[in-house]
């Protein structure tokens, strides 16, 4: 069985964002740029497997120009067998499920964050099944091979759903899938440089979103103290400003 | 002039710090409080590749340079020192002399297991009359043919008692001075050895410190490291790389007592303010920020030189010294700015400044890292 673990290059989850550009972009100075996390436990649980014998090959790819190759030489080093880097500065979501598809084709498991930590858009892993006709499952927390079937967890409403599902799949991975990240080894860090990472031109595709502005959320209000004895205003307060009750 | 780190030691300095803020910190209030040694860390940093760092490939080891090894000694010293200088002596003391001086036959025996981290290495030199006189061994080998036997006693040993492999100098001719100190591999395992207590110590406390004693040790010959009398110069070639593992241990522990230090300085408020905004204490965070950069900088200095195949007993005494000393005073303005809570355990700055005076005392004193520096500064 081969899987191809989708990987998207984000900001380090402690960056301090900024806007540029009359705020219709982000400002990437002094970013540190790592695997997005959900892909990342993507990845774990796809080297789990391949060390369990299920699976034949990892490859791992994104949509990015070469500034992503150093995550995607993090992503070799966790234990993935080869990488592509689809050659384009990635606009949306259809986009970049269009250049993917270009190279999922042959593989028989896909694998994808429920959300990239940037945009969060949630969009890649269903469009992509769609372009392919391939079956895609969301909401995906947990994995298993036995005797070549893919068997998987939804997390529901109350519980959660053990599904079989033939390949070709993408399968939309969420937390639970692996329950760390995979640290590199020392071992996998070096053998990470001599492992094929290819470079592909992007396809024509659409771009269908127009980014008009970006607003960063207004700063924490500062805490308001009640006295112990009020509590009418306490209520108040809840109800009317935070509007929680 | 390049100051760029490479993907992969870009990559082993988030391996180390990942694994230190996800794994090291859960426990490490706990273990100081308890003086419990490391042992489920040793074992995943082991497997992670942090015990065998820069031994090659072929002896299974990682392969890595020495600047790699300063950053991963800063990321796991940011968080816990006790748990970085056990790697610290397998790496820097034990591994690199085994790795320079071992002959084929020690290479295979004992620092494979060591680089991968299966068996823990410790360097037995200090003595209860000569820690920095270390010219004046006590401990005597005396030489029966086939082996040696060994009888005396060594102090403030780093992981007495969790290692299995001992490197331990000891005078096989007095007469001869300096000149007649061997340098032995011994299993910890051979008749004859006996531990001390474990040592309370004010930091570092869950590394585990003995000393440890022989009477009538059997060491088969082949275990001597080098020609007869290279001891003396074995550990004192040893400890100059040793002292690239420690300075970045001290640098590392003024790191993350910054980092503490900044961010609380970011949230606490008083007089109406961010305690930042006091420029009382914007100026001691400007001022332990100049000294953690300039520490760094003298540990990658070194490291460097190493790897560049350049004399670094100078370069490596210098951020040894530097950086330890800097430590015990970026410590002490972190609990400053901690103010109370940082008197108190759960806040981690009085435990870094508890590690930090001890990196001005072992693998050298601030005093014998001077004595270095300016003999050589003397000598050219």
């Amino acid at each position: 069985m081969k899987f191809l673990v989708l990987i998207s290059n984000v900001p380090d989850t402690t960056t301090k964002i900024r806007f540029v550009d009359d705020n219709k972009t982000f400002d990437t100075t002094g970013v540190q740029w790592i695997i997005n996390p959900w892909d990342e436990l993507a990845l774990t649980r796809a080297v789990e497997l391949k060390e369990a014998g299920g699976i034949e090959k990892i490859t791992v790819a994104n949509v990015g120009e070469s500034i992503t190759e150093a995550t995607l030489r993090k992503a070799l080093a966790v234990g993935a067998d080869d990488a592509i880097r689809i050659d384009a500065k990635p606009k949306d979501a259809f986009y970049v499920a269009t250049q993917l598809a270009e190279v999922a084709k042959d593989y028989d498991v896909v694998m994808v964050g429920i959300e990239a930590s940037d945009y969060n858009g949630s969009a890649v892993g269903g469009m992509l099944a769609e372009i392919l006709g391939f079956n895609s499952v969301s909401a995906v927390s947990g994995m298993n091979i036995e005797n070549g079937q893919l068997s998987l967890t939804r997390e529901i409403d109350g519980g959660q759903q053990k599904i079989e599902v033939e390949t070709p799949v993408v399968t939309i991975v969420q937390k639970g899938i692996a329950i760390d990240p995979r640290i590199p080894a020392m071992r996998g860090i070096m053998m990470a440089r001599k492992k094929p990472l290819t470079v592909v031109p992007a396809v024509d595709a659409e771009e269908k979103t127009e980014y008009i502005s970006f607003e960063l959320p207004p700063p924490k209000a500062a805490c308001k103290l009640v006295d112990e004895d009020n509590v009418k205003e306490l209520v108040r307060l809840l109800q009317e400003e935070a509007k929680v009750l | 002039m390049n100051f760029e780190f490479t993907d992969e030691q870009l990559m082993i300095r988030q391996a180390a710090k990942d694994y230190a803020e996800r794994e090291l910190l859960q426990d490490v209030l706990e273990r100081d409080a308890k003086a419990e040694f490391p042992a489920r860390h040793i074992k995943n940093l082991a497997e992670l590749g942090f015990m065998g760092m820069m031994v090659d490939p072929e002896y299974d080891g990682s392969g890595m340079d020495t600047v790699s090894y300063v950053l991963a000694m800063e990321e796991l010293s940011k968080i816990d020192a006790a748990t970085s200088v056990v790697i610290s002596v397998n790496n820097s003391l034990v591994c690199y002399g085994l790795c320079k001086y071992g002959t084929e036959e020690q290479k295979q025996k004992y620092l494979k297991p060591l680089a991968r981290g299966e068996h823990i290495g410790a360097f037995l030199l200090s003595e209860p009359e000569a820690g920095s006189d270390a010219m004046h061994q006590h401990t005597s080998a005396e030489d029966k043919g086939d082996h040696y036997l060994l009888n005396g006693t060594k102090n403030w040993i780093t992981s007495g008692n969790s290692a299995s492999t001992y490197i331990v100098m000891a005078q096989t001719f007095p007469e001869k001075g300096y000149r007649g100190i061997n340098a032995f591999i011994v299993e910890k395992n051979s008749p004859g050895i006996t531990l001390g207590p474990h040592e309370d110590k004010m930091g570092m406390r869950s590394s585990d410190t003995h000393s440890v004693m022989f009477t009538d040790v059997k060491v088969p010959k082949e275990n001597r490291i080098g020609e007869d009398g290279f001891g003396y110069k074995f550990a004192m070639k040893a400890l100059e790389a040793g002292r690239i593992g420690i300075a970045a241990q001290a640098m590392g522990i003024a790191a993350g007592a910054l980092e503490r230090a900044l961010a609380y300085a970011k949230e606490r408020k008083a007089f109406g303010t961010e305690i930042a905004n006091h420029q009382a204490i914007a100026f001691k965070l400007a001022d332990m920020a100049v000294k953690v950069e300039n520490a760094r900088n003298l540990c990658l200095k070194a490291a460097w030189q190493k790897d560049n195949g350049q004399p670094f007993a100078m370069a490596s005494a210098m951020a040894k010294l530097y950086a330890s000393d800097i430590a015990m005073e970026v410590t002490t303005e972190a609990v400053q700015i901690h103010g109370g809570y940082g008197y108190v355990k759960e806040y981690h700055v009085e435990r870094l400044m508890r590690e930090a005076k001890l990196t001005q005392i072992y693998e050298g004193t601030s005093e014998v890292q001077k004595i270095v520096v300016s003999r050589t500064l003397l000598r050219e």
